[in-house]
């Protein structure tokens, strides 16, 4: 690529060219962090500056903690107004990366008197380090094959709607500052992999330390990392380099892992673990056998590798057996119950229903690959063929990253999240080839017609042109859909720097003029559709913050304020101390708004809890308020949306309170529920539905509304019309009867009638109520 | 069969050793460094058979220290050697003071976590 004359004016040009390309490509950066920030800021337009969703409302209290009692409070905090009569011990069982960030940053602004509140930090937090997260993709794709690659795959990373969906401003959540950990972790262990210097392996490892506070999903990379190594190992290409990228990022990572107390011992004790440990003894025997190969001789070396083999089956014999017993005597073989649902899909459904039931678990279906990654998805084929012309240690590694990713974004709709980067790094990669291409054309084509032979030399810039045949990439597919004049067929991704040298070879490597100019206007208008798409995802599908709803109608805009309301009101018009009963939904929201105690919350880590609850609302109205007495509730919560027709009310999440009841109190039977195997709350409902807690709290007076009782969600008017409440009381409920709150009628003093014995047998059946010929409570 | 294997042995002995007599010193002195530092792990892990493992994160950090240090030893000695073209760039005092930075991180996260 250097200048064949190498006089002063051709060097320097050259090194003008390098410092026109660095300044240039430093202010593409900076626009690109612009563009990652603002938009994620659709929903602070649109509504307001709030935070959204449910979990984002815990990071946000336990932020708030920390902003007010310091740092040495809040890691040993134990939660007492959660969990009621449990408690939470938050600083062993939250991820503190987040809160610790955000912490830090509003202490640091505060400290240089810019008076932004916890909230403003919290809320933009997210933007913000999408930012950093474009920047650290731009990085990772550099080390791989280039700056080009590089800066297209950050302007990828900072638009795909799959990553918004979790970054928005406002959804203050552990993804988005662990996908800025995840692509800065990869970026330092292929920049090891490819310098072997140890510096980086420590920082390495330093932001590793960081991704574990992070996020759950740092077993991702403490398997991703020894996979490639054994990748490596296996294909042959192992060398120094690759032992110091590794085994100090091993010893160093566990440690550091072990430090998060949320992860403690479980760095060492955890089947997650155990691929990294095995991979590390199998580098050591590696990089030994290598170094007896190079210091013997090659006689020497075949009788020493007969020896050590006959002997070392023995001892791998032994030390197999030991550690297939120590794992097989643990249940579930020694991994956690959220990772055994990745790699066995059907295990939570069976054996969890709470890991099951949430939405987030499901596998996902195929539009919302589109959805989620859009054009990408054609795009990243052709990256991976690129990436093996030629192959390196940095090109296998992504190679591997998307194959894995894609894997278990099919198992849970969650990790899409993680294939947003390794998406973008591949479809940067082949966006820059296929650039490389059509542009070398252009500039030799017209090189060559303005000039006559001798060009063959001066178009040495023109390197990358290498096709095999005029065909096209599979991205141009959606648009020939509308285009069909060209019958192009599909390309494949040219290969790498090839010779200069051959001028015959060079005329049979490049494409006719207009060929590649209409290529490269198609390219950039699948650019275009993109950028459409990714603005339409986040102003319109990702931005609702879910605590504040609107809905468009003839009149206008409709703002439904009504969780917000309720919290409000529970704030004011109750005790400090009253705890408040609602599916575990709402539990988060419940005790960072109004500042209550609650029962179950979003951290579902007790089940049997969880199932009370649900047995409560599955329950007739005496053996609910028996349960709900039994813990101290004072008010019940629940959510309807029968009115207006929001359909994420708990009516609709009723199924699954009775399944994960069922599941620890067997009197609870799902078939009770349910007329010919149909979920119904219609007059053809079920007794047992009708008579339940949640049917009764849900459709109290709602006959007064319309006079018919018309559900809007359900579509049919409701079963049981008019009936009294006997154990309840309604004291609240919300403008648009989105949320209803109760309270526990007090015992009775006097019991008319025959005196019953009021103590619940506590058998193994749970709540059992036997029918009673008198009901002493009306 | 078995005589021709004990043979064998030996002469890979002999070998090996003439092999490793012909490397330098200052390898050497890293090469025995880290045999200490295995040895020593291994007297701890023997101790916590004995013993038991309680406090366990005693434990861990005694033995991933001893790990970590030959781990970082080699990567010094692998940047060291004078044999390895890919290194020749590489200023051996650049390569132990990386070394040292690495150790420092390294102890600095076990004298945390050593309880």
């Amino acid at each position: 690529m250097a200048a064949l004359e190498s006089p002063q004016p051709a060097a320097t040009a050259t090194a003008m060219r390098h410092a026109f390309g660095n300044v240039l490509s430093v202010l593409i950066l900076v626009l690109i962090g612009v563009l990652a920030f603002s938009i994620r800021l659709f929903s602070v337009i649109k509504y307001e500056s709030v935070i959204h969703e449910f979990d984002p409302y815990f990071n946000y209290r336990v932020t708030q903690f920390l902003s007010k009692n310091g740092i040495y409070e809040f890691w040993n905090w134990f939660d007492d107004r959660t969990w009621y009569p449990l408690g939470r011990v938050i600083g062993g069982t939250v991820y503190p990366g987040l809160t610790l960030t955000a912490g830090t940053i509003w202490w640091f602004l505060n400290s240089l008197n810019i008076p932004l509140s916890v909230e403003t930090v919290c809320v933009f937090t997210a933007p913000v380090f999408s930012a950093f997260a474009s920047w650290a993709t731009y990085l990772l794709t550099q080390e791989v094959k280039g700056s080009g690659a590089g800066l297209a795959a950050a302007v990828l990373l900072a638009m795909v709607p799959s990553y918004i969906s979790r970054s928005v401003a406002g959804s203050y959540d552990n993804e988005a500052v662990a996908i800025f950990a995840l692509i800065f972790t990869f970026y330092l262990y292929i920049k090891t992999l490819n310098t072997g210097s140890l510096f980086y392996a420590t920082l390495n490892a330093l932001a590793y330390f960081y991704m574990v506070c992070s996020w759950g999903g740092y077993t991702f990379i403490i398997n991703l990392i020894p996979m490639h190594v054994l990748l490596c190992i296996v294909t042959g290409r192992y060398s120094p380099r690759l032992y110091i990228a590794y085994a100090p990022l091993v010893v160093l990572g566990t440690l550091l892992a072990a430090l998060v107390p949320v992860v403690g011992f479980n760095a060492v004790l955890t089947s997650e673990h155990f691929a990294s440990f095995l991979v590390f003894i199998i580098i050591h025997v590696v990089a030994l056998v290598y170094y007896i190969k190079g210091i013997l001789t090659p006689k020497m070396f075949k009788v020493a590798v007969t020896l050590v083999v006959s002997i070392g089956m023995v001892v791998c014999f032994i030390v197999v057996a030991i550690l297939v017993a120590l794992v097989a005597s643990s249940p579930t073989g020694g991994w956690s119950g959220r990772s055994l649902s990745l790699l066995d899909p059907t295990y939570a459904s069976k054996y969890i229903p709470i890991i099951a039931s949430v939405s987030e678990h499901q596998p996902p279906t195929w539009p919302s690959y589109f959805m989620d990654i859009n054009v990408l998805a054609f795009l990243v084929p052709a990256g991976i063929i690129a990436c093996f012309s030629p192959l390196s240690d940095s090109s296998s590694f992504v190679v591997l990253y998307i194959v894995m990713s894609v894997y278990f974004s099919g198992v849970m709709v969650r990790l899409m999240l993680v294939l947003a980067p390794a998406a973008c790094i591949m479809s940067g990669i082949a966006l820059s080839q296929a650039f490389d291409v059509f542009t070398g054309s252009i500039k030799y084509q017209l090189g060559r017609s303005s000039n006559s032979t001798d060009d063959a030399e001066d178009t040495n810039n023109a390197p990358k042109d290498d096709a095999s045949a005029g065909k096209t990439d599979k991205g141009e597919e959606i648009v020939k859909e509308r285009s069909s004049k060209k019958g192009k067929k599909k390309e494949r991704e040219p290969a790498d720097k090839p010779s200069v040298k051959s001028k015959a070879k060079k005329k049979a490597l490049v494409l006719p003029l207009e060929t590649s100019i209409v290529a490269l206007l198609l390219l950039i208008m699948l650019g275009a559709f993109y950028v459409i798409h990714c603005v339409w995802a986040a102003a319109e599908a990702y931005s609702a913050p879910s605590i504040v709803l609107t809905s468009q109608s003839r009149d206008g805009l409709h703002v439904f304020d009504d969780f917000r309301e309720s919290y409000a009101w529970l704030s004011h018009n109750t005790d400090v101390d009253d705890k408040v009963a609602s599916w575990w939904d709402y539990g988060y929201q419940t005790t960072a708004m109004a500042n209550r105690t609650v029962i179950v919350d979003n951290n579902t880590w007790n089940n049997t809890h969880i199932a009370t609850v649900g047995t409560a609302m599955s329950s007739p109205e005496k053996a609910a308020w028996e349960i709900f007495n039994s813990l101290d509730v004072k008010y019940v919560l629940v959510v309807f949306g029968g009115l207006i027709g929001y359909p994420s009310d708990d009516i609709n999440k009723f199924l699954w309170m009775v399944r994960i009841g069922g599941g620890v109190f067997p009197h609870i039977k799902e078939a009770d529920y349910l007329r010919d195997g149909q979920y119904r709350i219609n007059s053809e409902a079920t007794p047992t539905m009708l008579n339940c807690l949640m049917y009764k709290l849900s459709y109290y007076r709602f006959v007064e509304t319309d006079g018919k009782g018309y559900d809007r969600v359900r579509r049919t008017e409701i079963g049981k019309k008019h009936f009294k409440l006997t154990h309840f009381e309604e004291v609240f409920t919300s403008h648009h009867w989105m949320v209803r709150i109760y309270k526990l009628k007090p015992a009775r003093n006097r019991i008319r009638g025959r005196a019953k014995k009021l103590k619940s047998k506590t058998t193994s059946a749970g709540w059992s109520s036997k029918s009673e010929k008198k009901n002493p409570w009306v | 069969m078995v005589k021709s294997t004990t043979k064998d042995a030996q002469d890979l002995f002999h070998s090996l050793r003439s092999a490793y007599v012909a490397t330098p010193t200052n390898l050497k002195i890293i090469d025995l460094y880290v045999c200490f530092a295995v040895f020593t792990a291994l007297i701890q892990v023997a101790y916590m058979a004995l013993v038991g493992s309680f406090p366990f994160n005693s434990f861990l950090s005694g033995v991933l220290s001893c790990i970590g240090t030959a781990v970082l030893a080699v990567c010094l000695r692998i940047q060291v050697n004078k044999e390895n073209k890919e290194f020749k760039d590489l200023a051996p005092e650049r390569a132990f003071a990386d070394f040292v930075l690495c150790n420092l991180v390294l102890h600095l996260v076990i004298i945390n976590f050593l309880g």
